[in-house]
């Protein structure tokens, strides 16, 4: 039977990522008795796990821990994380849908023949008592429903941002350091060169209140331009679809989308953009989406609060000329 | 060097959601009538990958690997019209039942019997169900490093590795990896390329070699049981929204700024 949940979370410079207490607040949808593995090494202090919100606790010490997310290989990270579910033999992994997550979770799977689902947005029990997950498939026009079955290791990854984080508890939690420096990565590696940091121009758009996006429709690179100046009239962020991005009007790192930034801004205005189901999976958090298309049928008018249909070339001049005269 | 790229068929992601329709029963997409499959975006981003290692003067033979069925010839011939060498395709209707981890031991089992590569390329998803796991469960069937996210890649200068630029939170990393080696691209590393009629008609000359589960051997390898899919569905979404329509596109533009503002949304 039950041998309980075991989460995978990561720690960032010392600290837990955001994602873990979304993961013990997923974890509850489950029942399961969950406990916490992290992999750390030892300079690790346990004020981090204050309120955490489990009961158990265990770090995996390891020199190298906090340097091992080279090249999305995470093979010593995979490892500490065999070492525990071989020492725990957990029901359950769950795993925060991240860089570090999304590689670990497949290859923990593919390691013990496990079973894997990715991205799950819900969690539920099935009348077997197996793990159920809902994701959103086909760049999110449809969910699907998948369920484990059999006696083996079910993993789950988690998409960030789809659990509110637990409220903090003040029960402290029992935490067991186990030496796992005998761990090694097998096999050849990468070998990390340099993180370079991009600064992106403006407001960053995860944190942005106001998103302004341009899509395909608008053509080029130039009407960017028309947007950088409504921009900064209204503090807003610079966001770009991707077909905007693989045409080389906008840099990548405006994306937004599946595959790019999820924003949740209070108000969004996107300027011809159709509304690709991708697309709008990296907004699906904004609370009010404004559309200025050409096309009545575009889907984006499916999903926004306001909207003008017609040319952008007419109407995104008029609407900037009009917010810079307001108050 | 020879390279194996991994490539998906997958329905065309340019459907309009509101074509977009789902057999409930049956749990599969129903593509609307007339529209051809694709080659997954990012698989084709990974094709790109190869032929820019070729433009850089090294010597590559790029094989594209596919697992499925009902495979559109015309549609999987894309690669081989901008390039590629030649295509491998599995080619068997159990292929459809098989879970992430199967379908990562098919493809290695098919790269292992064309003579082992000394890089595997593949997209960093499908389009289909985004799951994103069989390139990095090929890793691990493979025991060969990973690098995913790729935007940039290149050869090092000792031939034997390569120098590759992935895709990390906030900006890039550079890294050294060595091969034979397994690697996802992203769309960053920019679309593949237009074939031109040459290609495309040395592509249509070119026939795939097609093969079975069973021609490597793995004829029992169905679904593990270990997970499946109970249920697909398109959520319910209401539209609510107010068109603002003025006199002409710029008065609309104007109205839409002051019904904002008296919607406090800017």
């Amino acid at each position: 039977m039950s041998d309980g949940l075991l989460i995978v979370g990561e720690v960032v410079d010392g600290a837990l990522h955001p994602t873990v207490r979304q993961l013990v607040n997923a974890a509850g949808k489950i029942g399961e008795e969950a406990s916490l593995c992290l992999a750390v090494d030892g300079a690790f202090d346990d004020g981090a796990l204050d309120g955490v919100g489990v009961a158990n606790v265990i770090l995996l010490e390891h020199p190298e821990a906090a340097s091992d997310g080279v090249g999305g290989v995470y093979s010593l990270l995979t490892d500490l994380v065999c070492e525990a579910v071989e020492r725990l033999s957990p029901n359950v992994v769950l795993v925060a849908k991240t860089d570090a997550g999304s590689v670990i979770s497949a290859r923990v799977a593919a390691r013990f023949g496990a079973g894997l689902a990715s991205d799950s947005i819900d969690l539920a029990l099935n009348a077997e008592g197996k793990v159920a997950v809902t994701r959103p498939v086909h760049g999110g026009s449809a969910l699907a429903v998948y369920e484990f079955a059999g006696d083996g290791l079910q993993v789950v990854s988690v998409r960030p941002g789809a659990f509110e984080a637990v409220e903090s508890s003040s029960v402290m939690p029992d935490v067991e350091r186990i030496d796992a420096s005998s761990v090694n990565a097998n096999g050849a590696a990468p070998v990390l060169v340099e993180t370079v940091v991009e600064e992106s121009e403006g407001i960053p758009l995860e944190q942005a209140d106001i998103v302004v996006s341009g899509g395909r429709g608008l053509g080029g690179a130039e009407p960017f331009d028309n947007l950088r100046e409504l921009c900064g009239l209204l503090d807003a962020a610079l966001g770009a679809s991707r077909a905007a991005c693989d045409a080389g009007w906008i840099d990548h790192s405006h994306q937004v989308g599946l595959t790019g930034k999820s924003i949740s801004p209070t108000t969004y205005i996107t300027v011809g953009i159709s509304g690709a189901s991708q697309h709008m999976a990296g907004c699906s958090s904004a609370r009010n989406i404004v559309a200025i298309d050409k096309d009545p049928e575009a889907n984006i008018f499916s999903h926004a609060r306001y909207g003008v249909v017609g040319d952008w070339a007419k109407v995104l001049p008029a609407f900037t000329a009009a917010v810079a005269e307001l108050d | 060097m020879k390279i194996a790229v991994c490539a998906k068929q997958v329905p065309d992601t340019d459907i309009p959601p509101s074509q977009f329709k789902v057999d409930e029963t049956d749990l599969r997409v129903i593509p609307p009538a007339g529209v051809p499959p694709i080659v997954n975006g990012f698989d084709m981003n990974a094709v790109e990958a190869a032929l820019r290692l070729r433009d850089a003067g090294v010597d590559v033979e790029i094989v594209i690997f596919s697992v499925g069925t009902g495979f559109a010839l015309d549609v999987m011939k894309k690669p081989l019209a901008i390039g590629a060498d030649r295509l491998v395709l599995v080619d068997d209707e159990a292929s459809e039942s098989l879970d992430a981890l199967n379908t990562a031991k098919v493809l290695a089992a098919a790269i292992e019997r064309d003579g082992c590569a000394d890089l595997v390329l593949a997209g960093r998803q499908a389009s289909d169900w985004d799951q994103g796991h069989v390139p990095i469960m090929l890793s691990e069937l493979m025991r060969a490093p990973l690098v995913t996210l790729v935007r940039d890649l290149k050869l090092g200068l000792d031939g034997d590795s390569f120098e590759i630029e992935r895709v990390s939170e906030g900006g890039f990393q550079r890294i050294n990896c060595p091969k034979p080696a397994v690697m996802t691209v992203t769309n960053e590393l920019g679309e593949a390329r237009y074939a031109n009629l040459r290609g495309i008609m040395a592509a249509s000359r070119k026939r795939p070699e097609t093969i079975t589960l069973g021609d490597l051997g793995l004829s029992d390898l169905t679904q593990n049981g270990a997970i499946a899919m109970t249920r697909l569905f398109v959520p319910m979404s209401e539209s609510n929204v107010e068109i603002v329509e003025g006199e002409d596109d710029a008065d609309s533009g104007r109205l839409l700024a002051l019904r904002l503002r008296e919607a406090k949304l800017i």
